[in-house]
C-alpha cells in the first residue's frame, strides 16, 4: 500500500505543479463573477443562472482536469524511460496502476474541493441559504463519477498511441454517455433491427455516467437524494472503476515496455 | 545620423494617435456590420435566432424547476408553458397528467436514474419567477424581432414580481424593435389596465393593436387570428365596464368572427342586448 501512495503522492505534486488547475480555476472564477456582475431588471436576488453556469464551469473543469492529467501518466513515465527505474524499484505493475489512479483520483478531489468551495461562497452570498448537504451530494457523487473516468482513460492510455488521442476518445464518450446515455433505451426503440438490438446492448452495458449528475437539484433546490440511492450509486462507480482497473492491469501487464 | 528609438517610439505612437483621431469618425461608414444595433448580431448574425430559441426554452426549463421533456420525449414539441401562462392559462389535473412525459420506468436503469433526476411538476412560484428573466433579457438581445420574449417577460414582472415599472419598459423596447406588433400592444394594454389602472391608455393601445391586426395580410391576419380575439374581448369588456354596451356589443361581434368558441360571445352580446333594450341608463362605472 505505501508504494501505491507513493505512486499517487507523486501524482498529486505533478498536478499542483502544472498550471492546468490554476488557469481552469481562474477561468471559471473569472466567468462567474463575471456573469453574477449582470444586472437583470434591478433585481439582485436572481441566482440560478448563475449557479447553472459555475456548476457547468466546474462540471467542464473537472472533467478536463481528470482526462488530461490521466491520459498523460503511463504514456509520460515511457516517453521519459522513467517507468523501468520505477519498476525495478521494485513497484509492480498493478501497484503503478493503482498508484497512477489514486493519485488522479486524489488530485481530482482536491480540485473538486477547491471548486465547490467558491461555488458555496459565491452562492451563498447571494441568496444567503447554505445547502451544505446537497453540495456534498453533489460533490461526492461528482468525484465518484471520476472515478471511473479515470479508470477508463488509465484503459485508455495503455491502449491508445497518444495521450492527446485518449483524451480526445474518452472526452467523446463521457460527453456522449452525459447527454444522451439515459435517452439512449428510447432512441433505440424508435430504430429498426439491428440497430435497435445494437443500442439496447449498449443502453444495458455502458456505464451510466448520468446518475452522477446532480447539478438540477442543486440549480432548482431540490431535496437531498435519499443516502440509499446515494450509497448504491457508489457502489455502482465502484464496480465499474474496478472493472476497467482490472482491464488497464491486464493490458499493461502484457504490454511490451521497450517499444 | 542616429536617432534614438524612443523618439521613433513616441514619433510613431504619436502618429498612429493622430491617425486613429481623423479615420475612427469615417471608418464607422465603411462597414455594414456597423448597421447592426446589437453586439449579438454582429457576432452570429441569423444564427443568433438560434441561441434565442434555446435561451427562450431555458426560461420555460426553469419556470418548470427543471422537470421538462428532452428532445428524445414526447411533449417535446408542444407550446411554451410560459406562454400559455402569460396568456391566463391555468394549469388543470389533466394538463398535469399530459405533461407526464417520463410514463413508467422503462427498466431498472430507468428507474434507478430517476433517484437523480427531477422527476415532479412543478412550477415556480412565491416570486422565485424571476429566475426565468436572465434567459428573457438574453434572448431580446440575441433576437429582438421575437415577441413572445416581450410578451412573457413583461407578464411575469408585472403579474408575479409587481414590477410594473420595467414590465413597461420592457414592452416599449420590445415595441420600438417591433413597431407593428399587436401582441406586445395587447400585453401593454394589460399592463395600462391591471397595474397602473389607466383604461384611456389600454384602450389606446388595444384599439391601436385592431389597427395594426387589420393593416396584416389576410394570410397572416389568419393565422394570427387569436390576438385579434383577445384584443376585441378585452376592449368589449373595457366598454362594459365603462357602461358602453353599443360600443362593448361592437366588439364582441368583431371578436366573433375569429373567436374559437362564438356561442359564449352571443351569450355575453344577448346579456349586453337586454341591458340596451331595457334601456339602462348608460352610467361610467368606477372600474377599480
Amino acid at each position: 500500500m505505501n508504494k501505491i501512495i507513493a505512486v499517487a503522492g507523486v501524482v498529486i505534486k505533478e498536478l499542483y505543479r502544472r498550471k492546468d488547475f490554476y488557469v481552469l480555476f481562474v477561468l471559471t472564477a473569472l466567468l462567474t463573477v463575471a456573469a453574477g456582475a449582470v444586472n437583470f431588471f434591478h433585481d439582485e436576488k436572481i441566482v440560478r443562472y448563475v449557479k447553472d453556469i459555475c456548476l457547468l464551469l466546474i462540471w467542464v473543469s473537472a472533467l478536463v482536469i481528470a482526462i488530461v492529467t490521466t491520459a498523460r501518466q503511463i504514456p509520460a513515465e515511457r516517453e521519459a524511460r522513467t517507468i523501468f527505474p520505477l519498476l525495478a524499484k521494485p513497484v509492480s505493475r498493478a501497484q503503478v496502476i493503482a498508484g497512477k489512479f489514486l493519485g488522479c483520483w486524489l488530485a481530482t478531489g482536491v480540485a473538486l474541493v477547491v471548486f465547490y468551495f467558491f461555488f458555496a461562497i459565491i452562492t451563498g452570498s447571494r441568496e444567503q441559504i447554505w445547502p451544505v448537504g446537497m453540495y456534498l451530494q453533489a460533490m461526492w457523487l461528482q468525484w465518484a463519477m471520476l472515478a471511473i473516468v479515470i479508470a477508463m482513460v488509465l484503459l485508455g492510455s495503455i491502449y491508445f498511441a497518444a495521450p492527446s488521442s485518449t483524451s480526445t476518445i474518452s472526452f467523446i464518450v463521457v460527453v456522449g454517455i452525459l447527454g444522451i446515455g439515459s435517452h439512449l433505451k428510447t432512441i433505440a426503440l424508435q430504430q429498426a433491427e439491428p440497430m435497435q438490438f445494437i443500442l439496447t446492448v449498449i443502453y444495458f452495458v455502458m456505464p451510466h455516467l448520468e446518475w452522477f449528475d446532480l447539478r438540477d437539484f442543486v440549480v432548482y433546490d431540490q431535496t437531498l437524494v435519499s443516502w440509499m440511492a446515494l450509497a448504491l450509486a457508489t457502489g455502482y462507480a465502484v464496480v465499474w472503476t474496478g472493472f476497467f482497473l482490472f482491464l488497464a492491469w491486464l493490458g499493461f501487464s502484457r504490454k511490451n515496455l521497450t517499444t | 545620423m542616429k536617432i534614438s528609438p524612443l523618439l521613433v517610439l513616441t514619433a510613431l505612437l504619436a502618429l498612429a494617435f493622430a491617425l486613429a483621431t481623423g479615420l475612427a469618425s469615417r471608418a464607422e461608414g465603411w462597414s455594414a456590420r456597423t448597421k447592426s444595433d446589437n453586439v449579438f448580431g454582429m457576432m452570429f448574425g441569423d444564427g443568433r435566432k438560434l441561441f434565442a430559441n434555446h435561451f427562450f426554452t431555458m426560461a420555460d426549463v426553469y419556470f418548470h424547476s427543471g422537470y421538462y421533456p428532452s428532445v428524445f420525449d414526447k411533449h417535446a414539441e408542444e407550446q411554451k408553458e410560459i406562454i400559455s401562462a402569460s396568456h391566463g392559462k391555468k394549469e388543470t389535473e389533466e394538463d398535469e397528467k399530459n405533461e407526464d412525459f417520463l410514463g413508467k420506468p422503462k427498466d431498472w436503469i430507468d428507474a434507478f436514474g430517476r433517484h437523480f433526476r427531477i422527476t415532479q411538476h412543478t412550477h415556480l412560484e412565491s416570486h422565485n419567477e424571476r429566475e426565468i428573466l436572465p434567459w428573457l433579457r438574453l434572448a431580446a438581445d440575441l433576437d429582438p424581432q421575437k415577441i413572445e420574449t416581450y410578451t412573457v417577460g413583461a407578464f411575469f414582472l408585472r403579474e408575479h414580481l409587481g414590477r410594473t415599472q420595467e414590465a413597461e419598459a420592457f414592452l416599449r423596447e420590445g415595441l420600438r424593435n417591433n413597431p407593428d406588433s399587436c401582441e406586445i400592444l395587447f400585453e401593454l394594454g394589460r399592463l395600462y389596465r391591471d397595474g397602473l389602472h389607466d383604461t384611456t391608455r389600454a384602450r389606446n393601445v388595444w384599439e391601436l393593436g385592431v389597427r395594426k391586426y387589420l393593416l396584416r395580410s389576410p394570410e397572416q391576419q389568419k393565422e394570427d387570428s387569436m390576438i385579434l380575439d383577445e384584443l376585441a374581448v378585452n376592449l368589449a369588456r373595457l366598454e362594459e365596464d365603462a357602461g358602453n354596451y353599443g360600443q362593448a356589443i361592437n366588439w364582441f361581434h368583431l371578436a366573433q368572427k375569429v373567436s374559437p368558441n362564438p356561442g359564449a360571445l352571443q351569450k355575453q352580446i344577448d346579456d349586453l342586448q337586454k341591458k340596451l333594450d331595457a334601456g339602462i341608463p348608460v352610467v361610467p362605472q368606477k372600474l377599480f
